[in-house]
């Protein structure tokens, strides 16, 4: 279990990085996808297996495809792959990283610090279920809420897109 | 006197409002002689209650009160619009609506062809009723309204000719100097009001005489009080200064309000409330040296004058300065008779060399004018005889009567130095209006005749004529047949009149002064007329006659004094320096939103920074 | 089963990698990518807190934070979209008019 857990980490990290990093925007995402994968392996060996599913189909499956489509229809080709180089030169990304490398110091200074490791059990996609529609009913209504303000607001800014290039 | 003619009381001041209202409302769709009508016939109508009521008070003497409603009700405070006619009020009423009258008459021949006809008619009736309003108050409250009334008239019909700045000054002039006596005055009646929880004028002066004794701290404050605001409103010092400019104003305006009636409204008003400023004798002694002081000084400004409006002003001072003398000492009623007297002389003076000077072309300068008698028959004679009035030539004028009878009671009283200043007062009064004739109405005829005069302006002149040369008759002197009438009607409201006159030789000074001012004056200026031309091209004389022709040079040392240093210390202000911490504040928070402002550079990678940075600073804090 | 400190250390490692790209990319795309993978770490963290605890709650967190970022990636590619068209760019340092 340790050694899957440690190899789907080390894939999982590997992958975002690559994602974050890389030039070409599809390159970004099939690493991005890699990445979603890996997670999803990482939340099944932590206990949630529906987390993992959802991870799988939503986030690798969907949420993906809309980056897909996107990439698509922007054409980005290799003169924007030459501007990526340039504005990734390293003095541009040595200030981020290093704030970002002590946040992460910070932080796994916080969790050594704080957090015991706990006794976990599996915690199946019935339970989840069934606090989902009891306390957390609420969560769901702002969710659905959500989503359909994104549906209205993306179709409303796309619709204006369209008016705007006829 | 039934009652349901004593219930027409309130019409007497309602009448002239009314016409001022309808006036001002409809005054521009009506044509000039509409306008005249309404005004006049207001005020005449006016004038017609005011003879009937003064005739009923004349038979019985019951003075009537008429309570109309109750003004407001604040923490037992209930003012009243109520009404009194006693003879106090009645002899102004008489004097208010019977001049009003024939001024408004003489105003509809005067300002013909006026632009604002209507807009003066409304004002002169709103000042007629306001008028009115002050004398018959009997509610203390009232009477300021109508005090503040007649001001305000006062301001409007000096600066009528508004489109000339000058007059607007005036107008601004004669606003803030008696606002100066004003708010003193508005302070005594707060305390008033609020140390006796009353309005009314004979309740608070029954309680002042029955809680105060002489000279207690309070009684004399309210008297200097009330005392600033007659000073101010009747120009006497040291707020003397607005009333010859006031003259920028229409001559029958100045008249009415700046001879006859509103400057009178001081002495009334010290008059009405004599029981406290007797509780203050120190008060009473300054009204007097203030009133001397006033009339010597006015008098010697008005020998120097040379435009007429100006030399009648300073003679209005002067005069007003004699009715003060005279509330100073004690004689009241000798005061008022002066009120009433000079009423009569000085808006026929002015009325007269109205109709003078406009027949030659608005000319004011006494040195242009000269040989009227043929020429402008009524002014001349108009003016000789309120100048025989003013003058107080012995017997045959009201004027002598009158102030025969305040030097009298000053005699009376023991008062040896103030009776010498009113005797040096009537000398030089003579001398200066004797000066004034001369000039202006005998001599050559300088200026031509450009306009006639009609009969609605010779008309006041001739009825005016009659009182100014017989008011007399009214209140003879001990020695003379004994007649006492206006003693009589004003007894009940003020304490009687001495009853022994001048003794021996002061009689004989008193007759002789006006006598010796005409002669001199008529001596240096037609007999030997060389002497003053020599006197007057001295250089001592010169600076002399420019600082009295100044009006001793008050209104340089107001500059001075008190205008510069307000107006730097305006200035000064104007940049608002208390304001500078609060505007720093300001100015502060400005520069530092301009520097925060400055981070907002629409960056997202910025603001994203930002948070991160943010976010590992408050780990920072919570690390364990 | 695995510590909680080291799947929420695994957490902490996204959500850096996550911050790092979103400061240094400049194309607004691979921006958006890196929002996708600090999501994830915050995902993470929430269902290493149910393990933690052996409760549903933290993969409820997850739900939402589901929901949530599709409502993000939808709007925010529409936004993508129109500011491709109106600049021309991708450059989110020329996306700079909201300055005032």
């Amino acid at each position: 279990m340790e050694t899957e857990f440690l190899f789907a980490a080390a894939l999982t990290l590997i992958a975002a990085v690559m994602a974050v990093t890389r030039l070409n925007a599809v390159h970004a995402l099939l690493y991005l996808i890699v990445a979603l994968l890996g997670m999803a392996v990482i939340f099944a060996i932590a206990g949630a297996p529906f987390a993992a599913a959802l991870q799988v189909i939503i986030y690798a499956g969907a949420i993906t495809v809309l980056f897909v489509f996107v990439v698509m229809m922007l054409n980005l080709g290799v003169s924007a792959e030459i501007c990526e180089r340039q504005w990734l030169a390293p003095g541009h990304w040595r200030g981020p990283v290093a704030l970002a490398l002590l946040l992460f110091v910070e932080t796994v200074f916080i969790i050594m610090n704080g957090i015991g490791s706990g006794a976990a059990d599996v915690v199946g996609a019935k339970a989840v279920g069934t606090v989902l529609f009891g306390p957390y009913l609420v969560i769901v209504e702002l969710a659905s809420l959500l989503l359909l303000v994104a549906l209205i607001v993306t179709w409303h800014v796309g619709q204006g897109g369209i008016g705007e290039q006829q | 006197m039934n009652e349901g003619v004593a219930g027409l009381l309130w019409l007497v001041p309602a009448l002239p409002l009314f016409g001022a209202l309808l006036l001002g409302l409809a005054g521009r769709r009506l044509n000039d002689l509409w306008c005249a009508v309404i005004a006049c016939g207001s005020v005449g109508l006016s004038a017609a209650l005011v003879c009937l009521f003064g005739s009923a008070y004349f038979v019985d003497s019951v003075p009537q009160l008429q309570t109309l409603w109750v003004w407001f009700d604040a923490d037992g405070v209930t003012p009243r619009i109520a009404l009194r006619l006693d003879g106090l009020s009645l002899i102004m009423a008489v004097v208010i609506t019977g001049v009003g009258f024939l001024i408004h008459l003489y105003s509809s021949g005067y300002m013909a062809g006026e632009e604002g006809y209507a807009r003066y008619f409304a004002w002169l009736n709103l000042f007629v009723g306001a008028m009115l309003v002050l004398v018959l108050a009997d509610d203390l409250l009232l009477l300021f309204l109508g005090w503040e009334g007649v001001g305000l008239c006062s301001y409007l019909l000096i600066g009528f000719w508004y489109r000339d700045a000058a007059n607007g000054a005036a107008a601004r002039k004669a606003m803030i100097m008696t606002m100066a006596g004003d708010l003193p005055l508005v302070i005594g009646l707060l305390l008033l009001f609020s140390h006796f929880g009353v309005t009314a004028i004979p309740a608070l002066m029954e309680q002042a005489t029955a809680t105060w004794t002489d000279s207690t701290t309070l009684p004399i404050t309210l008297a200097l009080l009330l005392l600033a605001g007659a000073v101010g409103k009747s120009a006497q010092l040291p707020l003397q200064t607005w009333l010859p400019d006031a003259m920028a104003g229409p001559t029958p305006v100045s008249a009415l309000i700046h001879a006859a009636t509103m400057v009178t409204a001081g002495v009334y008003l010290i008059a009405r409330l004599h029981p406290l400023f007797v509780l203050a004798p120190g008060v009473l002694s300054l009204i007097a040296w203030l009133g001397a002081a006033g009339l010597l000084l006015a008098a010697v400004s008005a020998l120097v004058q040379t435009d007429i409006k100006r030399v009648l002003a300073y003679s209005t001072i002067s005069q007003l300065g004699f009715m003060f003398m005279a509330l100073g000492v004690g004689a009241w009623t000798a005061a008022m008779f002066h009120l009433f007297v000079h009423a009569f002389f000085k808006a026929l003076l002015f009325l007269a060399a109205g109709v003078a000077s406009l027949s030659l072309g608005h000319e004011r300068d006494l040195r242009r004018m000269g040989g009227l008698r043929t020429r402008q028959a009524w002014a001349f004679w108009g003016f000789l005889a309120g100048s025989a009035s003013l003058a107080a030539l012995p017997y045959v004028s009201a004027g002598f009567f009158s102030k025969d009878l305040i030097l009298a009671e000053v005699w009376q009283r023991g008062r040896g130095a103030l009776w010498f200043a009113g005797w040096l007062g009537a000398l030089l009064t003579a001398a200066y209006i004797t000066r004034a004739f001369v000039i202006g109405f005998l001599g050559k005829a300088c200026t031509r005749i450009t306009r006639e005069t009609d009969g609605r302006m010779h008309l006041p002149l001739a009825v005016l004529i009659v009182p100014t040369l017989a008011a007399g008759v009214f209140e003879l002197p001990i020695g003379a047949g004994g007649a006492r009438l206006f003693s009589d009607l004003v007894a009940p409201v003020l304490p009687a009149a001495a009853d022994a006159g001048h003794g021996g030789w002061g009689a004989m000074l008193a007759v002789l002064a006006p006598l010796l001012g005409i002669g001199m004056t008529w001596y240096l200026l037609r007999v030997r007329p060389a002497w003053s031309a020599a006197w007057r091209t001295s250089a001592t004389a010169g600076r002399l006659s420019a600082w009295w022709f100044h009006g001793w040079g008050f209104d340089a040392l107001y500059e001075r004094v008190l205008r510069r240093p307000y107006a730097r210390l305006a200035a000064r202000l104007s940049g608002d320096p208390l304001d500078r911490p609060f505007t720093g504040l300001g100015h502060g928070s400005y520069r530092l939103w301009h520097l925060l402002s400055s981070s907002q550079n629409g960056q997202l990678r910025r603001y994203a920074a930002a948070v991160a940075a943010g976010t590992a600073v408050l780990l920072a804090m919570v690390l364990p | 089963m695995t510590a909680t400190p080291v799947l929420l250390t695994l957490a902490a490692a996204l959500l850096v990698v996550g911050i790092a790209g979103v400061l240094a990319r400049r194309n607004l795309m691979f921006m958006l990518i890196s929002v996708e993978v600090l999501f994830n770490a915050a995902a993470l963290a929430f269902i290493a807190a149910g393990a933690h605890w052996a409760q549903p709650d933290g993969q409820i967190m997850f739900l939402l934070i589901i929901s949530v970022s599709g409502a993000e990636a939808a709007v925010a590619l529409a936004l993508m979209l129109r500011i491709e068209r109106h600049f021309g760019t991708l450059d989110i340092d020329a996306a700079r008019t909201l300055r005032d």
